[in-house]
Parts: structure tokens; C-alpha cells; sequence
């Protein structure tokens, strides 16, 4: 079976629309979602009616923070994002609340991990940045992989059974074997906002069979997501770091 | 885990019957497999913990793991399957042949033998690194031999991907690999230059040539140092035999500079292929090691060097093509100047480049072409002159230069051929003049552009707007 890993989508239509045509042309036949549904991007309803709809055919969903903070968790966020999650609270309607509302904060399913930024204290929304916080992460944790997000920068990091820590950027469309006497968390870069000097949207794809991970960059169209940014109101900044991708 | 003391013959893992047990490595046990559905011999590789977990077979495993499944080719094993966790194994093509290291009891080899089974290991090494792989640990135990002659390379266990962790780099502060083969930028822990691959090699042709091992067996890291300032001492030395070409290349291949040495493999399976060719220099010659003072000062040079920077295999290939001009010497000269100014920006995007000028003579199907023209002299070697005068003003190094006259009745068809048969990647040709014959018959680069297995360039004779017409 081959599992698309989606995450930090944050109300970013087209690039969700790129990637889930992208995932459906490669054959994908499995859907996690890694939370930060919503926030800074202009269709956040969208978004998630589109994410429970794959959840009611069977995918996996947790929780990220900015979801946290659009259904009443008081949050500690810079002014762009405080003032994009006041706006999305405005705009998000009931059933929207509801589904992310009763997200989980971990899945672990058959020795895979699935959160939106680390299993430490999931709802603390730790970042995994370096060697540091991700051997933390890996430690408190006995999953073979674990998959999270939150940071919007695509990296692999890796223990060996002797204790060695390891980090590795992963290269667009390169399979890597997750091997089995080895300890992985990739930190999956983000759909709706990567933060890696790089614009296009990324997701992952897990072939279960071999433990072959794949990370994928697909172009979308910036130029109408940044504008429904700019026509939303939403502070102008979240519209032009699209383009730069940081 | 598998407890490897408990296998026997006709036990069955994950579907793979064990038939027989294979000579041991060091490392590792090997066992004959066969499958359902397998109709070629397999063999399991399976990592020997029992020394508790010792990080280098554990993670040497990994690595091969990973990077064995991502590399096809006739010069590698084919990858079948791997083991989990709880029992873990690599099942892939048990290729048929002999190891290199049969052949090392009759060392010294004869020049020619030497070149040819160097060339053969210089293929599969351009095979690997094309895949963004370096393998990291040549060596004579590592090559297999096809019946046909062709070289397996086995063992990726040390080796490195380009676009995937290096788990040895990661769990390992000390250089790894072996004492006799290791480059010396891999004693100073860079891992990943093909060029590495290429020293290796050339201690590998050295001892097949020799009887005699370059840098000897050094046990300890403090030992592989020493090559970092001291070179080995001529082949010649050792077997007077060996012909200044074979010494020029293999001492190329052993420079203590990366830079110093072929580029690429592909270029010196080219050598190893046109002794011909090869453009003698000091090396040819060398009777003796480097005086004390240049060591001395390598010696210096290296406890101040920086760190060395990675690079990658990409980069290293992307910047070291082999770059071929087909030069039609009856064509008309402003076309063989239009031809040398494409090759000049060509050649100065990639300085690294080796330049093979080539000139196919035409010769009839049917009639055996006299080897004198009228005048008496010989059209081969009239050619190869024509040639040289022709490339001489071309900004190349002579010892990246060389140049080939051969004769067939389908020229095209020939370019390619040669551009197939040496892994050339860019054509460079000239267009000729167009004629009602010629868009009848089609043309040369016409077939060549079609049929050649890499970029072809094809470059047309500068002419006033008014001189209209398609050309060939």
C-alpha cells in the first residue's frame, strides 16, 4: 500500500489541489493528514471539509496547533498568524469546529507514529529542528517512524541501534529505504507554506511494503492562492512568502 | 535474529530455501537460495552479530541495504529482497564468474590483460557513479569477472548515494576502508568523490601489474596517512615490463590530488582502451619515488589544509564529459572554423573535458581499399596529421586530447558506434553544404543525430541571409 503524508496545509487550496492530483496520478491508495489545516492561507473551510472527507473514507487525521487555536485554545503565535487565526475563526463555520475539534493529537498505527509537531508532549507543539530535539523526539517514542510536521521544512532524521543521531535533507522524487534496524522521524514539509527557499508544495509517500519513503515537490499556483490572501484582508506578508517559499 | 550457527541446507526464510553455503566474508555468512519464480541462482547475504552489535557489520548492512536496492545495471547484483529487523538478509543475483582475486596468484599480468581487465572495472565504476554512487572499497575481492569479461562490482556496504544518508559517515569518526585501496581523501573522511574510486583502481591495476601492492597493507589509520605526502614508487620498478603508457595511467590514477587524476572513469576506460593515445608526460618515465623535499612539503601542505568540502557525484560527472568532434577534413575550412568556435565554447563551460577528435574515412563496401593513394603516401596517417593540425589551436591539455582516423563504408553509423562504445556524452559535428544528392541520400548528422546515445551538436557554416536553402 502506498500512503500519501500531507501537512500543514493552512487553508492553502490550490497547493492541497496540486499535491492530492499529484498523490492520485502516483497511485496513491492511503491519506494522512499531519494537522495545520488552517490558518494564514485564504480557504481554510475548504480545506477542511475537503481532509474530513478523505478522514470519512478512512484517512488519518491529528490535530496542529493553528487548528487548535481556531477552535478556542489559547495560543502563542507571532502577529501574522494571531491576526490570520482571528480571521479564520470569523470564517470557519460549525461543522468545520466540530471536526477539528475532535482531532486526536497522536495516531500510532503498526509501528508508525503519526503528529503534528512532536510525540514528546504533542500538545506542546515543540519544534524538531536539529539533532537535539529530534533525538527527543525519537527517544520518547518506540515507533519505528514517525511522522510529524509543524516546522514546514522537510528533513529525515535517523538513530542507529548504537544511539548515533543523524539528519539528512531529503532530494525531490529520491526514494529512500527506511531500513528496519534504524529509527526514522521525517519531518514532512509543509503543503500550504514551505519555509524551505523553495515555493513548491511538498507531501510524502510511504510505500508500507518496503518502507521506501518518498518526498515530492509539486508545483501550484501561487498567483491565485496569494491573491485570495491579499482580497481576504489577511496581512499581506503570508501572500508574498509563498513566492519566496520562508 | 537469525542465528546463523542454527542454518542449515533446505531451511526456509521469508520464502528463500537455503541450498549451500558459500565460502564466508568477513563480515557476513553466504548461503545459496532459490525461490519460486527465480529461475537464476540467488544468493543471502546474512550480517554476522554474533560479536554482539558491532556498529560496522550492522551499519555497513544498512547501507548496502539502501543502496544496493536503488542500483540496476549489468555491473551490480541484481537486489531480489531484504530481511526485517527480527531477521535481517540481502537476497540478490549470485553472479556468475570468478573473483579478481584469483587472478592476483599470477600477478605480474601482462600489460595488455591488465588494461583490458582495468577497462572492464572502469565501466562498471562509470555505471555506479552515473547512478550518483561511489563505491568507496575497489579492490580485487570486490570485482567479479563475468565469463564474457565483463566486471561486477559487489559489496556497497561502505559505500555512499548521493541523495541518500550516509549512515557511515554518521556513526563513524575515523576513516573506513581498506588499508591497502583507500584514497587519500577518504583517509581525511570525504566520502563521495568518484575520483576515489578511480585511485582505488589504480592500486588495484598497480598490483595486477606489479605483483606488488603500492602503499602495502597498513593495518592502522596512522599508516593510511602516509600516502597523503608519499607516493608510491613506479610500477616500472617493480616489473620492467610494464609500458610507459600503462605506467602514465596507473600513476594518474594514484596522484594524492583528486584533480590530478582521470575525472571520470569513463575517461580512463577511454585510456585503457587507445594505449595509443595516451599522452606520455613525466610519470611515463618516473624511475624513482618524489625526492624527500617534496615530500616534505606535501607533507606540510597537508597538517595545514582545511577540511575538505563535500561535492557531489553529479557534479564531479556533470563537470568531466567526454566531448567528441567528428571533423570532416574535406569539408569546407570556414566550416571547420565554425567547428573549432562552437568546440571552444563547449570546452570552456567544462574544464575538466576530454577531447576525442575523430575522422571516419569513407571507404567502399566492396572494394578493399588501397592502403597508399596515388601519390604513395599513406591516407591514414595523412588523415591523423591533417587532424592534429586541425585541433591544435583548440584550448585542451594535450594529456586530455587524442585523436582517431578509422575507416567504414557507413560514417554516421560509425560515430555512433564510437560515441556508444566510449560513453561519450556530447557530439560536436559540422554540417555540410546542401545538394539534390544529399537531401536524396540524407545526411550524415542527420543519422547521427538520430541514432547517437547523447547530446549531439550539430554546427553550420556562418553564411549571408541571402544564401537560402536547407542544408545538410
Amino acid at each position: 500500500m502506498r500512503t500519501a503524508l500531507f501537512t500543514d496545509i493552512h487553508g492553502n487550496r490550490e497547493a492541497l489541489e496540486a499535491c492530492l492530483e499529484h498523490a492520485e496520478r502516483s497511485g496513491v491508495d492511503a491519506y494522512v493528514f499531519l494537522g495545520d489545516f488552517v490558518g494564514y492561507g485564504a480557504d481554510p473551510g475548504w480545506v477542511v471539509d475537503t481532509v474530513s472527507e478523505y478522514v470519512g473514507r478512512g484517512a488519518v487525521a491529528v490535530l496542529g496547533n493553528h487548528d487548535a487555536a481556531a477552535v478556542g485554545e489559547r495560543a502563542d503565535m507571532n502577529d501574522d498568524a494571531a491576526a490570520a487565526i482571528a480571521w479564520t475563526r470569523g470564517v470557519i463555520e460549525q461543522r468545520h469546529r466540530d471536526f477539528l475539534a475532535r482531532l486526536p493529537l497522536v495516531v500510532e498505527k503498526g509501528g508508525i507514529l503519526y503528529v503534528h509537531a512532536s510525540p514528546v508532549d504533542p500538545g506542546d507543539w515543540e519544534y524538531i529542528t536539529d539533532l537535539y530535539s529530534a533525538s527527543r523526539a525519537l527517544v520518547a517514542t518506540r515507533a519505528h517512524i514517525v511522522f510529524c510536521g509543524h516546522t514546514h521544512v522537510p528533513s529525515l532524521f535517523h538513530m542507529s541501534v548504537t544511539g548515533k543521531f543523524a539528519s539528512f535533507d531529503p532530494v525531490d522524487r529520491v526514494e529512500i529505504p527506511l531500513t528496519s534496524r534504524r529509527r526514522w522521524l521525517a519531518v514532512i514539509g509543509a503543503v500550504g507554506q514551505p519555509r524551505d527557499r523553495n515555493p513548491a508544495a511538498c507531501y510524502a509517500v510511504l510505500d508500507d511494503a518496503t518502507d521506501v519513503l518518498t518526498y515530492v515537490r509539486v508545483p501550484y499556483d501561487i498567483d491565485t492562492a496569494a491573491r485570495k490572501i491579499r482580497e481576504a484582508g489577511l496581512p499581506v506578508g503570508l501572500a508574498y512568502r509563498l513566492y519566496e517559499g520562508y | 535474529m537469525i542465528n546463523v550457527r542454527s542454518l542449515a541446507a533446505g531451511q526456509v526464510i521469508d520464502g528463500f530455501r537455503l541450498e549451500q553455503q558459500l565460502d564466508p566474508g568477513g563480515m557476513a555468512d553466504f548461503w545459496r537460495v532459490s525461490h519460486d519464480g527465480e529461475a537464476l541462482p540467488l544468493i543471502m547475504k546474512i550480517p554476522l552479530l554474533r560479536r554482539g552489535e558491532d556498529p560496522l557489520t550492522i551499519v555497513g548492512f544498512e547501507q548496502e541495504q539502501m543502496i544496493l536496492s536503488r542500483l540496476s545495471g549489468p555491473h551490480v547484483p541484481r537486489f531480489v529482497a531484504a530481511g526485517d529487523f527480527e531477521r535481517p538478509y540481502i537476497v540478490m543475483e549470485l553472479v556468475p564468474g570468478r573473483s579478481l582475486k584469483t587472478l592476483l596468484d599470477r600477478a605480474p599480468l601482462p600489460a595488455a590483460e591488465v588494461a583490458h581487465i582495468g577497462a572492464e572495472i572502469a565501466e562498471a565504476l562509470h555505471s555506479i557513479h552515473r547512478q550518483h554512487v561511489t563505491h568507496l572499497d575497489v579492490k580485487p575481492s570486490n570485482v567479479i569477472l563475468r565469463d564474457d569479461g565483463s566486471a561486477v562490482l559487489i559489496d556497497f556496504g561502505l559505500s555512499r548515494h548521493d541523495q541518500l544518508p550516509d549512515l557511515i559517515a554518521e556513526e563513524f569518526d575515523e576513516p573506513v576502508g581498506t588499508g591497502a585501496y583507500v584514497a587519500p581523501e577518504q583517509v581525511r573522511r570525504f566520502r563521495g568523490d568518484p575520483r576515489s574510486d578511480i585511485f582505488s583502481l589504480g592500486v588495484t591495476m598497480y598490483f595486477l601489474a606489479t605483483g606488488e601492492r603500492p602503499f602495502g597493507e597498513p593495518e592502522r589509520e596512522a599508516e593510511w596517512r602516509r600516502r597523503l605526502w608519499r607516493d608510491p614508487y613506479p610500477p616500472s620498478r617493480w616489473n620492467p615490463l610494464v609500458p610507459p603508457w600503462l605506467q602514465e595511467i596507473i600513476l594518474r590514477c594514484l596522484e594524492i590530488e583528486p584533480d590530478a587524476r582521470y575525472s571520470s572513469a569513463a575517461q580512463l576506460r577511454f585510456d585503457l582502451q587507445h594505449p595509443d593515445g595516451v599522452a606520455l608526460t613525466e610519470r611515463a618515465a618516473r624511475r624513482d619515488r618524489d625526492g624527500p623535499l617534496t615530500v616534505l612539503s606535501r607533507w606540510l601542505k597537508v597538517r595545514n589544509a582545511p577540511p575538505l568540502r563535500m561535492r557531489s557525484v553529479a557534479g564531479v560527472l556533470d563537470r568531466s564529459p567526454i566531448v567528441m568532434a567528428a571533423i570532416d577534413l574535406s569539408a569546407a575550412d570556414d566550416l571547420g572554423d565554425a567547428l573549432a568556435a562552437a568546440l571552444r565554447r563547449v570546452l570552456a563551460t567544462v574544464p575538466d573535458a576530454r577531447l576525442a577528435c575523430v575522422n571516419v574515412l569513407k571507404v567502399s563496401r566492396l572494394a578493399l581499399d588501397p592502403m597508399e593513394d596515388a601519390k604513395g603516401r599513406n591516407p591514414h596517417l595523412q588523415r591523423l596529421v591533417e587532424l592534429k593540425h586541425w585541433a591544435r589551436p583548440l584550448p585542451v591539455d594535450p594529456e586530455r586530447i587524442t585523436y582517431h582516423v578509422f575507416e567504414s563504408p557507413d560514417p554516421a553509423a560509425a560515430i555512433v558506434d564510437y560515441a556508444r562504445n566510449n560513453h561519450v556524452d556530447h557530439i560536436v559535428m559540422g554540417a555540410r553544404g546542401s545538394s539534390p544528392l544529399r537531401r536524396y541520400l540524407g545526411s550524415v548528422s542527420a543519422q547521427v543525430v538520430a541514432q547517437a546515445p547523447c547530446t549531439v551538436t550539430v554546427v553550420r557554416r556562418p553564411r549571408a541571409t541571402d544564401e537560402a536553402g536547407p542544408e545538410g
